[in-house]
């Protein structure tokens, strides 16, 4: 099966997976409510988060066919995705200021003048248009990245948490072990080892990122297991596992969601650090602001670079953080009370 | 109180031997001493060019103790090489590990020490005048740029830095380094302010939210209704309870002083082991990461005992448990 199969079937689960959660959500009065809570408190922040995700999911659907502006062959012959077609035959051959009717050096004119709102990069290529591609990697790095880490963390810290004994003492050795070799080294050495590319990223960053979650949900199982309820399914003969699937996993989502909130924006931003040193995802925003810094000192300096993908990246980690941190304070019981 | 040292000293010893099996893990199995070779040698290299680059490099042996090889293997010769701070030489240019390490801890800790102690008082200042103003809008504008700051990655706050103030204002060099006191403030001073206002907003945030759980107790009701002004509540009975937290966070940044500042250094030209591990990272060498790596373990698992040790110093309540 061709990649782009692969992505457009994802798409089509994440769709189906929407509309279940939304059906699910408008029966279950507790999270309705959260959620109106805060749709009333960070209404932007979450538009601002639908565009990138809508952004990210044209350049996810995919399909061979159709015909170039160009008229180039090879092109015809590749998926290109919702994105690449809307940006179709935009390219210059070189460096354009934006909305300028000329080439950046040399003045020489541009195929397309006054139609790259960013301007292009060293190849013309309209850096609006990689901008906007980079939110399918920030998304895929901070969405696959939880997909690995948070089970994971949810496996071994309510086994730990549960059952106690030598299961904890085992779990808090590797997450002592894990958590002692500082962040970014481990990272390193994890993709070093794994090999570069972007699925190796995420592995990496699943790896460093579960220890955290796993210590809170570790913790959390602590408390749950002496609380009266779990008590009494227990002398009632209810199986640990049934416990745990309805009495503790379902205490636990609402940590799972705040973690994966505030654990996103820092995977975005470790990721462009590693794209600085070589070893991060292909075509994100990282990577343009990496290639930006030897444009800075060009003279006169290439600036659009920069602004596109760090403005981008920018806006999405701050919705993210703004979400983030109303989504801890409608959802944490704690955090409430000391608000009220 | 002896007892628990000791424990936790064993314990301590007991997450370095995990490290280093991790280590091995990922740098003897994951990447096999020929993925190793290859990436030195190029990946179309003859088979005896390898088998060579290999021997002259240490990585012949058999990974695993076995027949007539019980001490003469990878995986012993890995751990006794750490545990005895022998670390060879890089894969790469076959300087000794070590005397990299030397030249570069003094460059590292002129840029992370100033950069630290700047930092966190800075934090820790705005962070009480924040909690302070509580629940007014100094308070919410203050958490807004905050999450601003937050937001905005390490390397925007860099390459700015550096095209604004050393560029277009030119008020300090854009990078480089020198060792003599008269000059190395002028170098320093650039990658120190960005160092500062990069750690910022997530510091001042943190420190705000310890301030404000604190000031809920009933400690500082009890001293305001004794009369204790504001300001004494705060940098007396607040400051001093939230030393917990302020510690922990402290201890963490420790080994990062030692690591050094893997990308200020290496966008500010300055000689230090962050900039070693980045050439170690773009020019595949190996050996230099795996001790690289192996050393920030070291120094965070030696800054955890030593802030549970002090944990019980300075907060009684902690010696019951």
């Amino acid at each position: 099966m061709a990649a782009h199969h692969v992505s457009n079937l994802i798409v089509g689960a994440l769709l189906v997976l929407l509309l279940y959660v939304s059906y699910w959500v408008r029966h279950q009065r507790l999270w309705r409510e959260a959620l109106l809570q805060l749709w009333g408190r960070r209404s932007i922040s979450l538009l601002v988060l639908s565009l990138y995700t809508l952004v990210a999911l044209s350049d996810s659907v995919a399909w061979i066919g159709g015909t170039t502006s160009t008229g180039d062959a090879v092109f015809a012959h590749d998926a290109r995705s919702l994105l690449d077609r809307a940006f179709d035959g935009t390219s210059e051959k070189s460096y354009s200021a934006p909305l300028a009717s000329q080439e950046f050096y040399g003045g020489a004119t541009l195929a397309h003048p006054k139609s790259h709102v960013l301007g292009t990069d060293i190849i013309g290529r309209d850096v609006l248009y990689l901008t906007l591609k980079g939110c399918r990697v920030a998304l895929l790095i901070g969405g696959f990245t939880s997909l690995i880490a948070i089970p994971l963390a949810l496996l071994f810290g309510i086994s730990a948490g549960f059952f106690g004994k030598w299961v904890d003492d085992i779990v808090f050795f590797v997450i002592s072990t894990l958590a002692s070799i500082p962040g970014i080294l481990f990272l390193i050495a994890l993709i070093m080892a794994l090999g570069k590319g972007t699925l190796s990223v995420c592995v990496a960053l699943g790896v460093t990122s579960w220890v955290g979650f796993c210590r809170i949900s570790r913790g959390e199982t602590l408390k749950l297991r002496e609380l009266d309820y779990v008590h009494a399914a227990r002398m009632l003969g209810v199986s640990n596992g049934r416990i745990i699937l309805r009495h503790i996993l379902p205490n636990l989502m609402h940590l799972v969601i705040i973690t994966f909130v505030l654990t996103f924006s820092g995977l975005v931003l470790t990721e462009a650090v590693l794209s600085w040193l070589g070893i991060g995802a292909e075509g994100s925003w990282g990577q343009m602001i990496a290639q930006a810094k030897d444009e800075l000192s060009r003279d006169p300096a290439v600036l659009w670079n920069l602004a596109g993908a760090g403005l981008a990246q920018f806006g999405l980690i701050l919705a993210v953080n703004f979400v983030g941190d109303a989504a801890r304070d409608v959802l944490d019981p704690r955090t409430l009370k000391e608000n009220q | 109180m002896l007892a628990y040292i000791i424990r936790r000293i064993g314990y301590g010893l007991f997450v370095v031997l995990g490290v280093l099996l991790l280590l091995f893990a990922l740098f003897f199995l994951v990447t096999a001493p020929d993925d190793i070779a290859r990436k030195a040698v190029g990946e179309k290299a003859m088979p005896h060019v390898i088998e060579q680059w290999k021997k002259n490099h240490g990585y012949d042996r058999p990974l695993w103790p076995g027949d007539g090889h019980y001490a003469d293997n990878l995986l012993v010769d890995h751990f006794r090489r750490m545990l005895t701070f022998d670390f060879g030489r890089s894969d790469a240019d076959d300087t000794p590990i070590l005397t990299r390490i030397r030249q570069g801890a003094g460059p590292s800790l002129s840029l992370t020490v100033p950069l630290f102690l700047i930092g966190i008082t800075l934090q820790i200042v705005l962070a009480l005048f924040v909690a302070f103003f509580r629940e007014t809008y100094i308070d919410k504008m203050g958490v807004f740029l905050c999450v601003l700051g937050m937001s905005i990655s390490a390397l925007l706050y860099i390459i700015g830095g550096q095209f604004l103030i050393g560029k277009l204002l030119r008020w300090f060099p854009i990078s480089g380094f020198d060792a003599s006191p008269s000059v190395i403030a002028r170098f320093l001073a650039l990658p120190v302010l960005v160092g500062v206002l990069n750690a910022l907003g997530g510091g001042v945030r943190f420190y705000r939210t310890v301030f404000v759980e604190e000031i809920h107790r009933d400690y500082v009701r009890t001293a305001r209704a004794k009369g204790a002004s504001d300001a004494r509540i705060m940098g007396r009975h607040i400051l001093r309870n939230a030393m917990i937290p302020i510690l922990t966070n402290v201890v963490m940044e420790i080994p990062f002083l030692f690591t050094g500042a893997l990308l200020t250094e290496a966008f500010f030209g300055i000689p230090g082991l962050g900039a070693l591990t980045v050439d170690a990272i773009m020019g595949n060498d190996f050996s230099t990461l795996r001790t690289m790596v192996y050393i920030g373990a070291l120094l965070f698992i030696f800054g955890q005992i030593v802030t549970d040790i002090s944990y019980s110093v300075a907060d009684p309540r902690v010696r019951l448990e």
